[in-house]
């Protein structure tokens, strides 16, 4: 260690004060405390300190959403050997997976890196480890097939308008990642939606479609999956949404490190479930009669609630606002889903809207506070005058 | 007739090198001093030149903007140096102890003795500047009495000191401090002890007796002002810590102005660790030898808990407010991949990223930030030890902007920087919150008064 720490410095050296490549500091800086936690002591306030960094707390989302990740490589191959009906075992489903998806997430994070990097030497600040997780999460929510020009595409978008724009990490309104879907679902929707883009290679080879379900459901079509199907995930759809059981295990990590919020989690179930049994009794059409369970285990809602919903920058910040939140992020999913059959993936579009209203919904329980500290300071001015 | 008093949420931080309750009396200090940054926003008009001599009780600066609170000299001797810093900002008003000439006053008999005989009597021996008013965390202000007092003997900080034990041979001065307090506001004042305790303080007359049971920060006045009496705009509440109204009693007995300090010293570098009685303004080096701890440098000497004391050098003094002393290791080193969940459990970590919050018993500390500073991004974490109806970090983010009006919704006068030290501890964004604090109460205090 004393080794690797030496040729740090010698390294660090025109990095610093005075040297030549004083201004790229920060990009230095970046790879410096990945490797080393740096020797700074406290200078001002408490004199000790708690263990947990930015980066700890990043790198726990990270892990949380690996099982999913390595089910969606899995079953990237396997939907495409179903299809084509080609003979395969368990690792040619992995490497055929491997082969796709490495791809989209080394363009996700060279892009997005280089983007973050270039705007911390341009504003002089550390890099922020926030964008370790978006540039996993893109990749895992984009249709397999995509060409990686737009995955690029996507991923400038999301940085430059959704986070930087506002003031880099912790300061961005909306989800980074799902605006980077967002932008692509708009700017592109042959290659977002349909039957012909959630299998791999389903463009290039006639034999292959897969429609997700609820692309089926909203064309009016016949679901062939159980519901353990669903839940288990070996069904079409972006890369790594499909497995509730894969995205539980990441919700159980984020819960129980505490680095999620389980209140958000929770609230979302509740509110899908309560509108998906209304609907269930109104049952007009078939994506109102979908049983109400089913439309947990279908589509992005699970990874979305899980990883998306409780991104802690662009989701309510206080406690009341969170439940409040989570359970509206549940409910307009359904609704999305139900009413819009143009977009029957509904939780991408119901976090983004919600993201815009969690400022309002944080203002009215603080304002709530603020209040009654003012009625208190009122009901004492009352007494002595 | 006592309360019970609950305070939900926080964190206790045991920390290995607590003080055992031994008392030992310290060796004499050959300087003392007074240090103008103990009194928050007190701006020192001097009133001694080196070389003057002093007397015990003898003023020795006062505040500029109110000539009523005065700083006295904690022992008689001779101002030896007035250490100035930038812009001769006054560091350190250093006395070299000699001689026993005190200034001594006449006390009416304390069962006649009349509200403004007490206050002028506080203000004139200096005694006033153990009483400290909320909002703000100054020194009290007499021109305004308060709506109550509060000492607090419930101690949660880590390194924080047992006050039964600390207390036991001064309760008689205790009582008359407490007797001559509620006689300004003509009622109990309010006495809190930790909840369940077998306290000797329970027998104590003219209080009104609260149980707290809470860990960190519910020791802190605040939080239980915030239960028991929450303050309100335009109204004043005042603190005082147990010993220094064992010394204002102490100085309505004698006549003399008291500045006895017991205090604990802590830490696990100490061969050990114990409490020690000596005099407000004592040298470091009079409490602590050089020769029990190896390397004095590589430690960090703090006049006060480790969460919200403030950094002294061994050269230099004890504070004026503070009963405890702690020593920590300084934790100028890299860690090759601290970060790493799970990795590095012996570091303090409340949080359920590492495995600290397993492995029970006494924690060792070093100075380490343990990484960057970044922008918030994760939420919900400060109100975990924040056990008050206050949003912390709406507040704390008010504070950054400096919108006052904001910042006095958001109950700014409930708050005193120390409350957030523990909010400091655990930030995964590593936030000075308590800087961040200081800087708004600061600002209100400027504009508002």
């Amino acid at each position: 260690m004393n080794f690797i720490r030496k040729q740090v410095d010698v390294l660090k050296k025109p990095f610093l004060k005075g040297g030549k490549l004083e201004m790229l500091y920060p990009a230095f800086n970046a790879f410096e405390t990945m490797l080393f936690v740096p020797d700074h002591t406290t200078s001002k306030g408490s004199h000790i300190r708690d263990g947990v960094d930015l980066k700890r707390t990043m790198i726990t989302v990270i892990i949380a959403l690996l099982p999913a990740l390595f089910y969606g490589i899995y079953n990237t191959g396997y939907q495409y050997f179903i299809q084509t009906g080609l003979d395969f075992t368990f690792l040619d489903a992995v490497l055929h997976g491997a082969y796709k998806i490495f791809p989209m997430i080394a363009v996700s994070y060279a892009v997005g890196l280089a983007i973050e990097f270039a705007f911390a030497v341009y504003r002089n600040h550390p890099v922020n480890e926030g964008y370790l997780v978006t540039g996993l999460l893109i990749p895992m929510i984009m249709p397999i097939d995509m060409p990686l020009w737009m995955l690029a595409i996507s991923v400038v978008f999301a940085v430059l308008i959704a986070k930087e724009a506002f003031g880099g990490t912790g300061m961005n309104i909306l989800n980074p990642a799902l605006t980077a879907r967002a932008f692509a679902f708009f700017a592109y929707p042959t290659f977002m939606s349909g039957d012909k883009v959630w299998v791999s290679e389903a463009s290039n080879v006639d034999a292959i479609s897969g429609e997700t379900i609820l692309g089926a459901l909203a064309a009016n079509g016949d679901v062939t999956y159980s519901s353990l199907n669903m839940f288990m995930g070996a069904i079409p759809g972006s890369v790594a949404e499909t497995s509730v059981f894969f995205v539980l295990i990441g919700a159980l990590i984020l819960i129980s490190t505490g680095v999620g919020s389980w209140r958000i989690i929770i609230s979302g179930i509740l509110g899908a479930s309560l509108v998906g049994v209304l609907f269930n009794f109104w049952g007009a059409n078939s994506l109102m009669s979908f049983d109400w369970y089913n439309h947990l285990l279908v589509g992005g809602f699970a990874f979305g609630i899980v990883f998306m919903a409780t991104d802690p920058v662009s989701a309510a910040q206080t406690t009341k606002g969170k439940w409040i939140y989570g359970f509206l992020v549940g409910v307009f999913c359904i609704l999305i889903r139900v009413f819009n059959p143009a977009y029957p993936e509904g939780v991408m579009l119901a976090i983004l809207l919600m993201n815009v209203f969690a400022p309002l919904i944080d203002h009215y329980v603080i304002e709530a506070n603020v209040s009654k500290r003012r009625k208190r300071w009122a009901s004492i001015k009352l007494k002595t005058s | 007739m006592s309360k019970d008093i609950s305070i939900k949420n926080g964190a206790n931080l045991y920390l290995k090198g607590l003080a055992s309750k031994e008392l030992e009396v310290a060796k004499k200090s050959l300087t003392y001093a007074i240090n103008p940054d103990n009194f928050f926003s007190l701006v020192p008009r001097m009133l001694v030149k080196e070389g003057d001599k002093v007397s015990k009780g003898q003023p020795i600066f006062h505040d500029k903007n109110d000539e009523t609170i005065k700083i006295v000299s904690p022992v008689s001797g001779k101002v030896k140096e007035i250490r100035r810093g930038a812009k001769r900002k006054i560091l350190y008003v250093i006395i070299k102890a000699e001689g026993d000439d005190v200034i001594k006053f006449d006390i009416p008999e304390l069962q006649k003795i009349t509200k403004e005989q007490i206050i002028e009597l506080l203000s004139e021996s200096g005694s006033l500047a153990y009483i400290r008013q909320r909002p703000y965390n100054i020194i009290a202000k007499t021109n305004k009495l308060p709506k109550s007092i509060f000492v607090s003997t419930h101690s949660t900080a880590p390194f924080d000191v047992d006050y039964d034990f600390l207390m036991s041979n001064r309760v008689d001065d205790l009582q008359t401090g407490i007797d001559i307090m509620s006689a300004i506001i003509d009622k109990p004042i309010n006495f809190s002890i930790t909840h369940k305790k077998d306290s000797g303080f329970k027998n104590l007359n003219n209080v009104e007796i609260y149980n707290i049971k809470g860990v960190h920060p519910s020791g802190n006045e605040s939080f239980q002002i915030n239960k028991i009496d929450p303050l309100n705009f335009g109204e004043t509440i005042w603190v005082i810590k147990p010993e220094d109204l064992s010394n204002i009693g102490a100085f309505f007995r004698t006549g003399v102005f008291s500045s006895s300090r017991t205090v604990a010293i802590s830490g696990d570098s100490l061969k050990s660790p114990k409490y020690y009685s000596t005099v407000i303004g004592a040298s470091i080096s009079s409490l602590i030898n050089s020769d029990d701890m190896n390397d004095i440098k590589n430690y960090r000497f703090i006049n006060g808990d480790p969460l919200s004391g403030s950094k002294v050098e061994y050269s230099e003094f004890l504070g004026f407010y503070n009963n405890s002393l702690s020593v920590i290791e300084e934790g100028n080193q890299y860690r090759m991949l601290g970060w790493l969940p799970f990795m590095y459990n012996s570091v303090p970590s409340f949080s359920k990223t590492s495995f600290s919050w397993l492995l029970g018993g006494a924690k060792k500390v070093n100075t380490n930030l343990n990484g960057e500073e970044r922008a918030i991004v994760v939420t919900g974490e400060m109100e975990k030890y924040f056990p008050m109806d206050i949003f912390p970090m709406q507040l704390i983010k008010a504070c950054m902007r400096g919108d006052i009006e904001k910042m006095e919704s958001l109950g700014i006068y409930e708050v005193i920087p120390e409350d957030f030290g523990l909010v400091d501890f655990s930030c995964t964004s590593k936030i000075e919150a308590q800087e961040i604090i200081k800087s708004g109460i600061e600002i209100m205090l400027k504009e508002v008064g």
